[in-house]
Order: C-alpha cells, then sequence, then structure tokens
C-alpha cells in the first residue's frame, strides 16, 4: 500500500531545491512567479500519496533510510507519523499559495525572493520529516537563513532590527539543543530518533536534556517570555513570510515538544509540567491581553499568535489524550487560520499601505468579498463552533479540566479574550467610520486572492464540520505518545528525584 | 626510495628555487611569475598522490606518517588557493613578485617540514622556517606604513615568544631528558611528577599558540591582518594555523585528558573564544573582524585537542582543514571587491547583490560557514567537534563553545546583512569580476557546501591521521 513507484518525502523536499537551482535560468519576472506557482502545484501533487497514510498504526510510514555518514551514525533517514503528517501537508501546501499572494506584493528582487521561498518548504517539509536527530537539526537551522533574508530585505521599515532579533533569538536557543544530540549520542550511540525512543534514560540526564531542548523549542513556540521576537518579526516580515512564520516555523517549537521532550525525556517532563504548564496558561492570558490594546492588525495577529500557542503548549503538558490531540488540532488549525489572517492583511495592506486598524476601517461596505474571507478567518481565530478552531480548543480545555479544575479554569480566560479582541478588530473593520473616503476606491477582492484565500477557508469549515478524518490519523501516534508517559507514575519518578538529590 | 616519501616537500622546494631564479633573472618586468598558480595545483596534486606515503628519515626525527600527509595535502591546497588569490595583487609591484612568492612558497615548505617532525629541535626548526618568511613576507604592501607597523609587530611578538618557546624546550630537556614526542609519551606530565617539564612544556606550546593567535597571544592578529595587504592577510590568517594544529595533534599523545597542561589547553580555548567573538562583535574593518574570528576559532580547535581521543584528533584535524577553506573563500570576496587593493569595511559591503550577486552570495556562504550553520562544511566541523570532546571531562567547554557560537552569529550575519540589504553609500558600477575568478570563488563555495553534505572521504583521512596519533 505505501509504495508509490518514488520516494515521497525525498521527493517533497528535493523537488523544490531543484525548483530553486533552475530559477537561475528564468529572466522575466512574471515567469519566475508562474514557475514556482507550478513548482507548488506539483508540490501539491506529490503529496497526495501521503493521503494514503495508514490510520491504524503509530509507526512511521513512508519511512527512507540510507546511511550518510556511518562512521558517526548518520542516516538520511526520513517518516511520517499522526504528528507529523498534517504539518508536512501544511508546508507544501502554503508554497503555491504563498507565490499568489506574493504575486503583486512583492516588487523587488523576484528571483531571490522565490528562491527563498522554495529553500523554506524544503527546509520546512525536512523538518518534519526527518527521523535523525542530525539531519533534524541540519533542516531545522537551514530554515532560519532564508527566513532570515525574508524579513531583512522584503520587509516593513524597521527590517534590519526584527530580521537580526529573530535570528539572533532562535539560533542562540538552538545552539544548547545540538549539546544535547551530542549528549543522547554519547549515551545511547545513536541518532536516530525511533531507536533514542526505545531507550530509557536516567532521571539527572533527561533533567539536563529537557532543558537544553525545551529552551530551543519554547523560544521557537514562542512561549512567554521567550515571545518577543514574534511580534517584531510578523509585523515587519512580508506577507509571505508571516504566512511561513505563522503556520510553519513557530510550529516547529511545538512539534519539537512532542517528538523529543516528552518521548525522549519523559520523567524530566512530568518534573517540569507545572512549569510548563503555568508558563502556557502565562502565555495564553499575556497574548490576549497584549493583542486586545493593539492598534496595528498585523501586531494583533502576532500577539494572539503567542495565546493560541500557549493552548498548543497547555496542551501538550497535559499528558492526556485529549489535551495532546488538542494540541496537535490547534497547530493545525492556528496554521490555517492564523496563515489566512496574515495573507489578507497583505492583501488589504496592498490596498491601504497601513496596518494600522484606524486607517483600514469601514471596508464592510466597499469590500463585501474582504470582509467575507475575514469574517470566516476571524470567527475561526476565536474558537467559533463550526469552525476549525474550536475543534481544538476544545479539546485542550476537556484535556486541562480532566488533568484539575483549575488548569482548565485558568485557561478559559484565554478564549473568551481571542473572542473580545478579534470581535473588537472586525467590528471595527467591518463598520468603523472611514477618517477619510478613500476606502471607497479600493477595489475588493480580485480572482487570485479569491483563489488563494478559498483553499483555507474551505480547510476552516472542513476541519470544524468534519473533525473525525484529522482526529483518526493522529490518533494512533497520540497513543503512543500517552503511553510513554504513562508508566512512570508520580512515585517512581519522586524516588528519581530523590536519587539525584543524593548524587545518584 | 626515501626521495619518494619526501616528494611533496622535494617539490615545493623546486617551487622555492624555480622563484628564487625567476626573481634575479632578466629585466624587473619580466618577474612576474603568472604561472604560480597552475604550477602550485600540481603541487596540490602531488600531496594527494603522495598520501599513502610512510616511513621514518633523519634518525627518526621526520616521520611521514597518515597525519603529516593529510596536513601536507591541506597546506598544499591551501597554498594554490593563497597563490591564486595573491598573483594579480594591485599593491605589489611586478619586479617584487617573484621575491613575495618565494617567500611565501618558503614559509609553506618550513609548514610542510612541520607536518612531520616528530622531535622537538626539528620542530623548532620548521617553525622558524615557516615564520621567518613570513617576517619579511607581512610588509609588501606598496610602500604602506600600515604594512611595515604591521610587519614590526608581527616580528617583535614573535620574536619575544620565540625566545619563550626556546626556555621552554631547555626546561623539557632539563626535565625529561628526551627530545622526541614518541619517547616523551611514556613520560610523568603531571605538576607532581615533573613540574619542570610541565612548565617547560606550557612554554614551549606558547610558540605554537601564538602562531593559531590563541588568547594571550593574539595580540598581533587583528593589527597584522589590518595592515598587512588583502591577499597577505589571507595567507597568513590561514596556513600558519594548520601548522599550529598538527603539532598540537602530534603531542596529543602527552597532552592526556585530566593532566593540568590540558586543563590549561582547555582554559586558554574557552577564553580564546569568548575573548575574540566579544571582540569581534564591535569591528568594522573586514580584516580585523576576521582577525578576531581566528582568534575565536582557535578555541574551537582545542575541544578536539583536549578529548584524549583519535577521534578527537580527527575532528581537530578535519575542522582546520575546513576553517582554512571558509577563511580563504571569505577572504577570496574580500580581495575581489577591494579598490584598488585597499581595506575593506562593513559599510563597503553595502549594495553588493547588486554590484555582484555571485560574490555576495559566496560570501553569504563562508559567513554561514563561519557561524557553522548548516547545511555547511562549519557545521559538520563543528558538530564532530562537539561529539568528540563531549564525556571526555571537558563538558564545560562543549557549552562554552556552543554559546560562543550564538555569540559569533552577530558579527558574521552582519557581513550577510550589509551585502544583502543595505544599499551602497555611493551609486557604483557594477564590480567587474573576471569569469575565472567568479568560476573559482563559486568552486571554493561549492566545495564548503559539499563538505558539509558529503564530509565522509575528506573525513575518512582525517579518522585515519587521528586515528594513528591515538589509536
Amino acid at each position: 500500500m505505501q509504495d508509490f513507484g518514488y520516494p515521497v518525502l525525498t521527493s517533497l523536499i528535493v523537488l523544490p531545491l531543484i525548483a530553486a537551482a533552475a530559477l537561475a535560468f528564468f529572466k522575466s519576472e512574471t515567469a519566475i512567479r508562474a514557475f514556482t506557482f507550478v513548482v507548488g502545484l506539483l508540490e501539491c501533487l506529490l503529496c497526495l500519496p501521503l493521503l494514503h497514510f495508514d490510520m491504524t498504526t503509530a509507526d512511521f510510514q513512508f519511512v527512507e533510510k540510507a546511511a550518510w555518514l556511518p562512521q558517526w551514525g548518520i542516516s538520511y533517514y526520513l517518516g511520517a507519523d499522526g504528528i507529523s503528517l498534517y504539518m508536512i501537508l501544511l508546508s507544501a501546501l502554503l508554497l503555491p499559495l504563498c507565490v499568489l499572494c506574493s504575486w503583486t506584493y512583492i516588487g523587488k528582487r523576484i528571483k531571490e525572493f522565490h528562491f527563498c521561498l522554495l529553500l523554506m518548504t524544503t527546509a520546512s517539509v525536512g523538518v518534519f520529516a526527518a527521523l535523525d536527530f542530525v539531519l533534524f537539526y541540519i533542516f531545522w537551522e537551514a530554515l532560519l537563513v532564508p527566513m532570515y533574508l525574508l524579513i531583512a530585505v522584503w520587509g516593513g521599515p524597521r527590517r534590519g532590527y526584527a530580521s537580526i532579533k529573530f535570528f539572533l533569538y532562535t539560533l542562540a536557543g538552538s545552539t544548547l539543543l545540538l549539546v544535547a544530540i551530542v549528549a543522547f549520542w554519547k549515551t545511547t550511540g545513536t541518532f536516530s530518533i525511533p531507536d533514542l525512543m526505545t531507550h530509557s534514560y536516567s532521571f539527572r540526564f533527561q533533567f539536563w536534556a529537557f532543558l537544553a531542548m525545551a529552551l530551543a523549542f519554547a523560544i521557537k513556540v514562542p512561549m512567554f517570555p521567550f515571545h518577543t521576537w514574534l511580534p517584531a518579526a510578523h509585523v515587519e516580515a512580508p506577507s509571505a513570510g508571516s504566512v511561513i512564520l505563522a503556520a510553519v516555523l513557530i510550529k516547529m517549537g511545538a512539534y519539537g515538544f512532542m517528538r523529543f521532550c516528552l518521548p525522549l525525556a519523559p520523567d524530566a517532563s512530568q518534573y517540569f509540567a507545572p512549569m510548563m504548564i503555568a508558563i502556557s496558561i502565562a502565555s495564553i492570558i499575556y497574548g490576549g491581553f497584549i493583542a486586545l490594546g493593539q492598534k496595528d492588525i498585523k501586531r494583533l495577529v502576532a500577539y494572539s499568535s503567542v495565546g493560541h500557542m500557549g493552548f498548543v503548549t497547555l496542551g501538550i503538558f497535559l499528558f492526556n489524550k485529549a489535551g495532546i490531540q488538542g494540541a496537535l488540532l490547534v497547530m493545525l488549525n492556528h496554521g490555517i487560520t492564523t496563515g489566512a489572517l496574515f495573507m489578507m492583511i497583505g492583501t488589504i495592506y496592498e490596498r491601504s499601505h497601513s496596518r494600522e486598524i484606524a486607517d483600514n476601517l469601514g471596508l464592510g461596505k466597499f469590500l463585501p468579498g474582504f470582509m467575507f474571507f475575514w469574517g470566516v478567518f476571524a470567527l475561526s481565530s476565536l474558537g467559533f463552533p463550526g469552525t476549525n478552531s474550536f475543534v481544538g480548543e476544545l479539546f485542550v480545555l476537556v484535556g486541562a479540566f480532566y488533568k484539575s479544575t483549575w488548569i482548565g479554569f485558568l485557561a478559559v480566560p484565554g478564549a473568551m479574550l481571542a473572542a473580545a479582541y478579534m470581535l473588537r478588530l472586525s467590528l471595527k473593520l467591518a463598520w468603523g467610520r472611514p477618517r477619510a473616503s478613500k476606502s471607497k476606491f479600493w477595489p475588493d477582492l480580485n480572482t487570485r486572492e479569491w483563489f488563494y484565500l478559498a483553499p483555507m477557508a474551505i480547510l476552516v469549515f472542513y476541519i470544524g464540520l468534519a473533525p473525525r478524518l484529522a482526529i483518526d490519523a493522529l490518533s494512533p501516534s497520540i497513543d503512543k505518545l500517552v503511553t510513554v508517559m504513562q508508566p512512570k507514575t508520580a512515585i517512581t519518578y519522586q524516588i528519581d528525584i530523590e536519587k539525584t538529590a543524593n548524587g545518584g | 626510495m626515501k626521495a619518494v616519501l619526501f616528494l611533496s616537500e622535494f617539490y615545493q622546494l623546486g617551487l622555492v628555487l624555480a622563484l628564487l631564479a625567476a626573481s634575479v633573472a632578466g629585466q624587473e618586468e619580466d618577474r612576474d611569475p603568472v604561472w604560480l598558480p597552475f604550477v602550485a595545483w600540481l603541487g596540490a596534486a602531488v600531496a594527494f598522490g603522495n598520501l599513502g606515503a610512510r616511513g621514518m628519515m633523519f634518525w627518526d626525527a621526520y616521520k611521514v606518517d597518515a597525519l603529516s600527509q593529510f596536513f601536507k595535502l591541506a597546506i598544499s591546497v591551501g597554498f594554490a588557493i593563497a597563490v591564486t588569490n595573491a598573483i594579480r595583487q594591485p599593491l605589489l609591484e611586478r619586479a617584487k613578485r617573484a621575491d613575495y612568492f618565494m617567500l611565501m612558497s618558503f614559509s609553506a615548505l618550513g609548514l610542510m617540514l612541520l607536518s612531520s617532525c616528530v622531535e622537538l629541535i626539528t620542530i623548532y626548526v620548521a617553525l622558524e622556517l615557516a615564520s621567518y618568511a613570513l617576517y619579511a613576507l607581512i610588509p609588501l604592501r606598496a610602500q604602506d606604513k600600515r604594512a611595515a607597523e604591521a610587519a614590526i609587530k608581527y616580528i617583535l611578538f614573535g620574536a619575544m615568544v620565540t625566545a619563550l618557546s626556546l626556555y621552554g624546550l631547555s626546561y623539557i630537556i632539563n626535565g625529561q631528558h628526551t627530545t622526541y614526542i614518541a619517547e616523551l609519551a611514556n613520560k610523568p606530565w603531571s605538576v607532581a611528577a615533573s613540574p619542570m617539564a610541565v612548565i617547560g612544556l606550557t612554554l614551549f606550546l606558547a610558540g605554537f599558540f601564538y602562531k593559531l593567535a590563541m588568547f594571550p597571544f593574539h595580540f598581533w592578529c587583528p593589527d597584522v591582518y589590518q595592515g598587512t595587504s588583502n591577499e597577505t592577510a589571507a595567507y597568513v590568517a590561514t596556513l600558519p594555523k594548520l601548522g599550529a594544529v598538527v603539532i598540537l595533534v602530534r603531542l596529543a599523545s602527552i597532552l592526556k585528558p585530566g593532566l593540568e597542561i590540558t586543563t590549561i589547553l582547555a582554559v586558554l580555548g574557552a577564553a580564546s573564544m569568548t575573548f575574540g567573538n566579544l571582540a569581534a562583535l564591535a569591528q568594522t574593518d573586514l580584516k580585523r573582524l576576521l582577525g578576531y574570528s581566528s582568534v575565536a576559532h582557535a578555541g574551537y580547535v582545542m575541544l578536539g585537542l583536549v578529548s584524549g581521543t583519535g577521534i578527537g584528533m580527527a575532528a581537530a584535524a578535519f575542522y582546520s582543514l575546513i576553517y582554512i577553506l571558509m577563511n580563504l573563500t571569505c577572504f577570496w570576496v574580500i580581495c575581489r571587491i577591494a579598490k584598488n587593493g585597499e581595506n575593506v569595511s562593513l559599510a563597503d559591503l553595502g549594495g553588493l547583490y547588486k554590484k555582484a550577486p555571485g560574490l555576495a552570495f559566496i560570501l553569504a556562504v563562508s559567513a554561514f560557514a563561519l557561524v557553522g550553520l548548516p547545511p555547511t562544511a562549519g557545521f559538520t566541523g563543528k558538530l564532530f567537534l562537539l561529539s568528540s570532546a563531549w564525556d571526555h571531562g571537558y563538558n564545560w567547554l562543549v557549552i562554552v563553545a556552543v554559546l560562543n557560537t550564538a555569540i559569533s552569529i552577530y558579527y558574521y550575519l552582519n557581513m550577510v546583512r550589509h551585502a544583502y540589504t543595505t544599499e551602497a553609500a555611493t551609486e557604483e558600477p557594477a564590480t567587474a569580476v573576471p569569469a575565472y575568478s567568479m568560476a573559482f570563488g563559486a568552486g571554493l563555495s561549492a566545495v564548503l557546501l559539499l563538505l558539509g553534505i558529503l564530509p565522509g572521504p575528506v573525513y575518512d583521512l582525517a579518522v585515519r591521521a587521528g586515528l594513528q596519533i591515538l589509536p
């Protein structure tokens, strides 16, 4: 069933890479855009075999393995399971959509822009598909360079500051991850992630490994108080950059928690869970309140991301099925919804040349198509029943209440805050009284814009109304993850802690 | 039969003699050895062909083995790149060119000899051979006072350190009664057992720390790079480091983990990377920046050296090869964009993406390699170093090293930022770069990427070299 005559994941990684090299032969700007768009569609087509995903097993599927550096036991090892499947699909889907949403938005250095876009697709698929720790790290770091250039070259007025801050923060965080990778290798003699999961590690080792990994992932997510790079990067990044940042890049952090921290350091994860839950709730509340006070649309959505990602990390560290399922769904849904919101901010920016709420009032009358899509995505963002985000957040909240009433009780205001800032923003955009009646002359969405927003809107309703499919695919992997966390009861790890305290 | 063992050195010596002949023959105008790059690359091929040579010479003071041949290959490749880079330098009169390259070849010859020495006095002589040529090479920059100043600094500092080194040597002889490394390895090297020898070895190593520009022997480094011509700096920044690393690897059988002397090495390494990176943050002259960056990189190499394993030595050898390639690539761009051979500042990189997109790309590759970002060779080199050092008693050094990587991002990234995002201060025409020059630079950056993706074969050579020192 899994043999499609070609290595699916490798082709997803290699195709954009070859296309990026091929860009060198193009001269015309339209040809570059069209070519990249076609490559994007091809990439999506190549993804289709992934839909044959076997939903009954937690094993890695579509596995490809080849020795790479046998001296060090580093291999080219790819595979997908329920945790990574949707993120791979989303990464591929975003490529053609990002080309479309940059069609007129990006006006200079077209070739370099699409070069970066293609490299980012390669790296993001690679991050989620890699089953070798070193390979993972390579893709993880490789994503930074094109993203940096995207912000630094095509960004807003403070792009220099934002791009350096983004790069420094994320790279500084992941340097210790490299040490953790080396330490795992020294302890077990392998870089293969599935093999690493079969070993058990001393609590002392897990303690430090967890800290080193969690720092890298927490910065990427970003969790409060490491979030400050995100609003800066979002506000300055071009539309496509923001979309990928929101939909893929920050998901890598949450993915890292699920793929590495929980299975490799289960006891330490238990030990640190209260702290992680507290930080998550702080992120939710903090992100929500700050978003409430923003005047810039993009900044508002950026802070809402901090809040939504708080739900993700909260779900992960509840260690129950509902929580982790919810976390994965919120990850996927936030990618779709917030990605779409950033695309929409790009479209309105092209008309008003301002991202201030005050400059974009009263669009309902003149841009009904725009407001229709905005309404869909805004409602989805605040978790309105029937849209995709509702399912994910509901699961996380169920998991939270299941774990402890207090955690649930503390997380609920986050959902209400989301409604408050999103509705306030949408209200102003739709019915606010415009200062000058410039907006009368703005054209409504054109075909191209319909074309890249519609798939996202369809996904919003599809996952919102029929979440079964998504949940089914995730279940086996989540069950496995939850069982990893279960056998160590509170008592045994209490003993471990005592051992550590006694120098064991 | 034995002459085959000596093939690379003979070839280099022949090169020196040919250049000597060229420097006295004919009219002054004819003394421009344009043929040199081809001959130098042929030398690299000779060194490659001679990789398998093994044997002992000169009463066991000279050992041709996997380690020496690996380094001879690295030195001859580095020399060929440096010569190709320097052949058309604008700030050197034609009449002086043959002399200039003769000195450079002489220095490379000294380094080649150094990589085979296994006896302390021979090491000392080879080191001096490599250094003397450099003292004369550095001031050759078109009557430039700064170059003269750089040369004075280099020679004064060098003489001082050499004296220290000799003084240390006398202590070692006094304490251990031998100068053969193989015999020294069997002697006790703790402070308690032989205090005099440990002090002696520390002083002796100072000579190599100086070559390596390791803290606190680095003070010459940024000044010399800045003062001398771009092309000379490219040479001084790279090849002599190989000579220092090879000797430190040779001495590894003495520097066992846990010994005081090894800890000194680790501490100096940590200080070197931290100081180098912090100082580099504030630089605006590119050569000064690279000078401090090389101080930091000297520190990284210590990670492999203190591990006390063959794999660690291999990692150090591999990294030093990568290091010279990264630096030579970076210098290649600097030499191409320097207007009339002048120094290049960060601001001069502005608008490079427009003036010379190819050079901007090559610069970006080398900068990201110097950071140690995948998928460049800098990353694989660093990964090998970190993995070899972990769990050998110097985990703190590993942590210091990765934290330093985080510091170093800023200034390397700054180079890329200037090249890609800022505009030129004045509107200038596109920098004319000859096609062959661009192709060569592209080749260098391709090698950096290739060694990042497929380091296997070259790393195998390094492993063979490392395991031979510490099985």
